[in-house]
């Protein structure tokens, strides 16, 4: 599984403080312990801060690189900050994210096709928001087809099922895990990754309703989750599914993990 | 006024048939169809909202209250005019331009129903001219705009903007949410309003509209 971990986002209060006040420890210690727990990129994401937000981006990304040796997910709707954040990051970042909605395509195909990077293809469409399984397989086919004729190698890029709140529709989890079998097995190479806060809003409970998402999605196929790996029940949930799955040689992750302390019941 | 308890609880608990039944009981009552409305049917949506506001209920309750709501409103919209019902308020509601999120649009548009208001939704990426030529032609009294990316918010400020230019700006109250949006942002852009989910959407409009 890989591991970006979602905490260094500015729509969270105390990491919006820090990037106002410039407070480079705070954010250095967020990402820190991101990594320690397992994350294999750190989510960079300034949203919040609207006509600032590339700005910030950067400085997240310089301040982040500068202090200890991560690779990074840049985290944004806007193609320029994207951009401007690639130019600075040192190695190969994740680009959260593109998508077939015109305005996001079109600046960013030369931009993700022009340096080594991870890419997380949304399974967004041009005019309308997915709700099945089928429209998520089309658009991600569509982005994926998009992003191999640009060269880019299939092993690259993320499909992002673009999770929808069970609440509001109870399909929405079988629309996502059913485009996620479907693409991990139409595309072989492929990966696929997703957050895993939406399905659960407006209801109780959530982290519950995450974690046992996760195992599923997993089950699924699902190769990557945007999550908070420092919350030792996901990280456990994750580990233990892994295990189930047969992808853990002597259980010895597993075992490992509840050695030192990160596993817990 | 009549006792609506039957109908109360049925809304309350999303049971459509129980509350339709109930609905028409009141109707062969004679009883009035704006008393059926308010105290029946908005004063348990009202309780509704609340209670998810307070995080007592949840989502999918919420809907199918609300669901029940307009199954009920269908058998009584038809005697509006006869009776002489007045409308809360009309509210025009949309997503921004550049965003295709309907999610939140949309409870905010159930639970404004539900509350009385009458409700006229543009959908997704409805571009400024769109809202204006809406304004011009329905003459609401809210516009009620949502973005959910930091990219499509300044849309909102482009579309009071468009509001303005077109001299109908004065003319409504205009409210805005979505996750990115804050308080402070309405502020900045000079909307009139903030709401951070559909239960809080409803309080601010009957604010605006000064009923409460």
């Amino acid at each position: 599984m890989i591991i970006v971990g979602e905490k260094i986002n500015t729509s969270r209060k105390s990491i919006r403080e820090a990037v106002e006040r410039q407070d480079a420890d705070f954010i250095i210690k967020v990402a820190q312990e991101q990594a320690e727990a397992g994350a294999n990129y750190i989510d960079v994401n300034a949203g919040t801060f609207v006509e600032q937000e590339t700005e910030r981006l950067c400085w997240l990304v310089e301040t982040i690189q500068g202090a200890l040796d991560l690779s990074l997910c840049l985290d944004s709707p806007d193609p320029n900050a994207l951009s401007e954040a690639m130019k600075i990051h040192k190695g190969e970042p994740m680009i959260n994210s593109i998508s077939m909605e015109t305005d996001r395509l079109g600046p960013l195909l030369p931009v993700v096709s022009s340096s080594p990077c991870q890419i997380i293809a949304l399974c967004m469409g041009q005019a309308a928001m997915p709700t099945t399984v089928e429209d998520r397989v089309e658009v991600g086919s569509e982005l994926i087809n998009t992003l191999t004729s640009q060269g880019i190698p299939i092993e690259n890029i993320h499909v992002d099922p673009l999770i929808q709140p069970i609440s509001v529709d109870t399909n929405m989890g079988l629309a996502a895990l059913g485009a996620i079998q479907k693409i991990m097995s139409g595309f072989p190479g492929v990966n696929t990754i997703c957050g895993l806060s939406n399905i659960s809003f407006g209801l109780p409970e959530r982290h519950l309703i995450n974690r046992n998402f996760l195992a599923l999605a997993m089950s699924y196929g699902l190769s990557g989750a945007i999550m908070d790996p420092t919350d030792k029940r996901i990280m456990s949930t994750l580990l233990s599914t892994d295990m189930l799955l047969g992808r853990d040689e002597y259980c010895e992750k597993f075992i490992d993990g509840y050695q030192d302390g990160r596993v817990v019941g | 006024m009549s006792d609506f308890q039957a109908l109360s609880e049925a809304v309350h608990k999303g049971d459509i048939k129980t509350a339709v039944a109930e609905t028409q009981v009141a109707m062969d009552a004679n009883a009035n169809i704006q008393d059926i409305l308010d105290n029946g049917l908005i004063a348990t949506m009202d309780e509704v909202g609340d209670r998810f506001s307070k995080g007592i209920i949840f989502v999918p309750q919420m809907l199918r209250s609300a669901k029940t709501m307009q199954e009920c409103m269908k058998l009584i919209t038809p005697f509006f005019q006869k009776d002489g019902v007045t409308s809360k308020g009309k509210v025009l509601i949309g997503t921004v331009k550049g965003d295709l999120h309907d999610i939140g649009k949309n409870l905010v548009s159930m639970m404004m129903e539900g509350a009385g208001f009458t409700i006229t939704d543009l959908g997704v990426d409805v571009p400024p001219e769109k809202f204006v030529q809406k304004v011009q032609e329905i003459e609401p009294d809210i516009v009620a705009m949502s973005a959910l990316l930091s990219t499509t918010m300044p849309s909102m400020p482009l579309t009071i903007e468009a509001l303005r230019s077109a001299g109908v700006r004065d003319k409504v109250k205009i409210m805005i949410g979505g996750a990115p949006v804050t308080d402070k942002y309405a502020q900045e852009i000079k909307a009139d309003a903030y709401a951070s989910d559909a239960g809080s959407a409803v309080s601010r409009a009957k604010t605006l509209m000064g009923i409460s």
